[in-house]
């Protein structure tokens, strides 16, 4: 775009004064005493024209700026740090407590926790399979369950409103503030566990799922694929938790429902006589990571996932639109 | 657009809400002229919050059309509101930020407004509203009126055409109410059209020009100030001791007196005096026409005139020796219209 946007003549009532005829502007005949609207009349468009290029024009538009004010909150909030430390936590305590403990007896507790102590990157591969049910959807239904309703909670949903940030966008900016958690969940469970495997075990060479060997580097690269996974795993939880967010002003009501729809989908997956509902369960392919430990890696799990994913983006994504754009903000 | 719809700043047509079974909002015909200090008056629950909902379009009318600065809203929205500031229903801020965040944060909700000078408005809305030291302070140790000033910086963030101002004053100390005075007569000397909502009548007796008095969901009255006070019905106090005389020619005014002897000596004779047409409910003006302010004394259009009653009253012998005629004030009106008492309607 180019400068002529945030020209003064954006506003085609604000030329009509140049012109030089304010009373046109008047009704005519209908004004007994002309000094007072129509006099003040044209000082209201001169003021807008004066104006124009000054602070607080209409310029073009930006879009940046919200999405930019939304992440640096969402990670400034005391809320979204404890809930990142807390998963870094996780690593942290396994690390800790096998470094502390005897040998582990291999074939008891989370899988791959008998490797750790010979290879410290083991870290961070079981506290990714730890994190998967419960803790990472539990961070992921305070965020999106946040989104709407908590803005809606506060009052300043109004005043976004009004400001006008566009109830679209807004919507978008949202989900974008939540997915970026998504990534940055599974990103903190993973460096944290690399980070404290590498400073209290030895690191070497990993042996994938098929058998061969990978040097640190090669593994870490998969770890971060695994993040990645669980990153894509968790955007239609995001979601559902956008549209419950969209239903109530109560913030905690939509983080405990997308928290609670997430354990519901994981026992649905459990039960044997619903074989025909897994494949839709949101929730089905969360431990189908396993493929990006072989070698070659396999993608297909990987697509299969990202295409459950985006189906449930666009279900609760529609719905949410729907919701949001003709809801009543009382707030 | 037509002539009248530029001339005004805010207009709706037959704006219904309803809420479930309760109409919130009974099919008002709201005009608010340019460059007009507009007050929006009514009792708690009367709808007031409501149609500035739906003037901003946080909330769908149910029935009816709102068109602001001559935009239909909600569906021209996202022009209107950049041109738009408002204070709705009180502030409210992310207490986990400082005053100045949250400026920053609404801004950059708005799409149109420049990144580049973000901060220099930012600051110049704080110094407005007497905030600049308290402007790296959390929002969550802010103390009522301090919120209520940051709301109202928020609506000054940029330069708007109209500002909509929901209990600006609500939480203020005395000083902190006559600097909202003083800021919003700074406003409309700018040229914004200010739309201040209230129940506060003094208040809006001091600073507005235009009154609307909602009740009950419905719109009661509107039109210029001078206008809505004159409108109600006078009373006429007569001091004589000649109470029979004087309460003959009273009604032959068609008055109806009432006499009272409080010292004794003289009577004191009262009775209200018709004001002729009075105040045209809800339809003060219409279309941008007639706001002049020039309602005068009642007398030119079939009510009485007070010197004629005091001719006749001599020329019958009264000896007068006090007569006074007292229009009502707008609280008077704003009682007579929405009723006394304590009951939030319905």
């Amino acid at each position: 775009m180019s400068h002529s946007d945030w020209s003064p003549v954006q506003d085609p009532e604000a030329q009509e004064p140049a012109a030089g005829e304010p009373e046109a502007q008047a009704p005519a005949g209908q004004e007994p005493d002309g000094h007072g609207l129509a006099a003040r009349e044209p000082a209201v468009h001169r003021l807008t024209v004066q104006n124009s290029p000054a602070p607080g024009a209409r310029r073009r538009p930006s879009s940046g700026s919200l999405l930019a004010s939304e992440l640096k909150q969402l990670f400034r909030r005391r809320r979204i740090q404890a809930m990142l430390l807390a998963l870094a936590a996780i690593p942290v305590v396994i690390a800790v407590v096998v470094r502390v403990s005897s040998a582990v007896p291999p074939g008891r507790g989370p899988a791959f926790l008998d490797r750790i102590s010979q290879n410290g990157l083991f870290v961070a591969v079981t506290a990714m399979l730890v994190s998967v049910p419960l803790f990472l959807p539990l961070t992921i239904g305070v965020v999106a369950g946040d989104t709407i309703a908590g803005e809606a909670g506060l009052g300043t949903l109004r005043y976004l409103l009004v400001a006008p940030a566009g109830r679209v966008r807004l919507l978008l900016v949202k989900y974008a503030g939540a997915a970026a958690f998504c990534l940055s969940a599974p990103l903190a469970v993973a460096l944290a566990g690399a980070g404290i495997g590498w400073v209290l075990f030895p690191v070497g060479p990993v042996a994938l799922l098929s058998g061969d060997l990978v040097e640190p580097d090669e593994a870490l690269v998969r770890m971060l694929l695994i993040a990645a996974y669980q990153a894509v795993s968790l955007l239609g939880l995001s979601a559902i938790g956008l549209f419950l967010s969209t239903l109530t002003d109560v913030p905690v009501g939509a983080m405990a429902a997308t928290i609670v729809l997430s354990v519901v989908s994981q026992v649905l997956d459990q039960l044997p006589q619903l074989e025909w509902l897994h494949p839709w369960l949101f929730t089905h392919n969360w431990f189908g990571f396993a493929d990006l430990l072989r070698q070659p890696i396999g993608w297909d799990s990987f697509g299969d996932n990202a295409l459950l994913q985006a189906g449930y983006i666009a279900v609760f994504g529609a719905l949410a639109y729907g919701r949001f754009v003709s809801k009543d903000v009382l707030s | 657009m037509t002539a009248a719809g530029r001339a005004l700043a805010l207009e709706t047509q037959g704006l219904s809400k309803r809420f479930g079974h309760q109409l919130a909002v009974n099919s008002i015909d709201l005009a608010v002229p340019r460059g007009s200090v507009f007050g929006f008056l009514g009792p708690n629950g009367s709808g007031k919050t409501t149609t500035i909902r739906m003037m901003l379009g946080l909330a769908a009318p149910t029935a009816g059309e709102v068109r602001v600065l001559g935009m239909d809203m909600p569906r021209q929205l996202d022009e209107v509101l950049p041109r738009v500031g408002a204070l709705v229903e009180g502030p409210a801020f992310y207490p986990f930020l400082s005053g100045a965040a949250n400026l920053h944060r609404f801004d950059a909700a708005d799409r149109h407004a420049a990144p580049s000078t973000r901060r220099a408005r930012v600051d110049e809305a704080l110094e407005r509203v007497g905030l600049s030291h308290a402007a790296r302070k959390k929002v969550r140790a802010y103390s009522l009126g301090m919120k209520q000033r940051l709301g109202i910086a928020n609506a000054l963030l940029a330069r708007r055409e109209l500002l909509v101002l929901d209990e600006p004053t609500n939480g203020l100390d005395p000083q902190g109410t006559r600097e909202v005075r003083n800021l919003v007569r700074s406003l409309a000397a700018d040229g914004a059209t200010v739309f201040v909502s209230s129940h506060l009548l003094a208040e809006v007796e001091q600073i507005c020009t235009h009154a609307a008095i909602m009740s009950a969901g419905r719109l009661v009255a509107q039109g210029p100030l001078a206008e809505l006070r004159e409108s109600g019905t006078a009373q006429l106090r007569l001091v004589t001791p000649d109470a029979g005389t004087a309460s003959g020619v009273l009604v032959r005014f068609g008055l109806s007196p009432v006499v009272g002897h409080p010292d004794g000596v003289d009577a004191v004779i009262t009775s209200s005096l018709p004001n002729g047409e009075g105040f045209d409910r809800t339809a003060g003006f219409s279309g941008g026409a007639g706001f002049d302010g020039t309602a005068g004394l009642p007398a030119a259009d079939g009510g009485v005139a007070p010197e004629a009653i005091v001719a006749a009253l001599v020329a019958d012998g009264v000896r007068v020796r006090g007569f006074t005629v007292e229009r009502g004030s707008l609280e008077d009106r704003f009682v007579a219209l929405t009723g006394e008492g304590f009951d939030v309607a319905q």
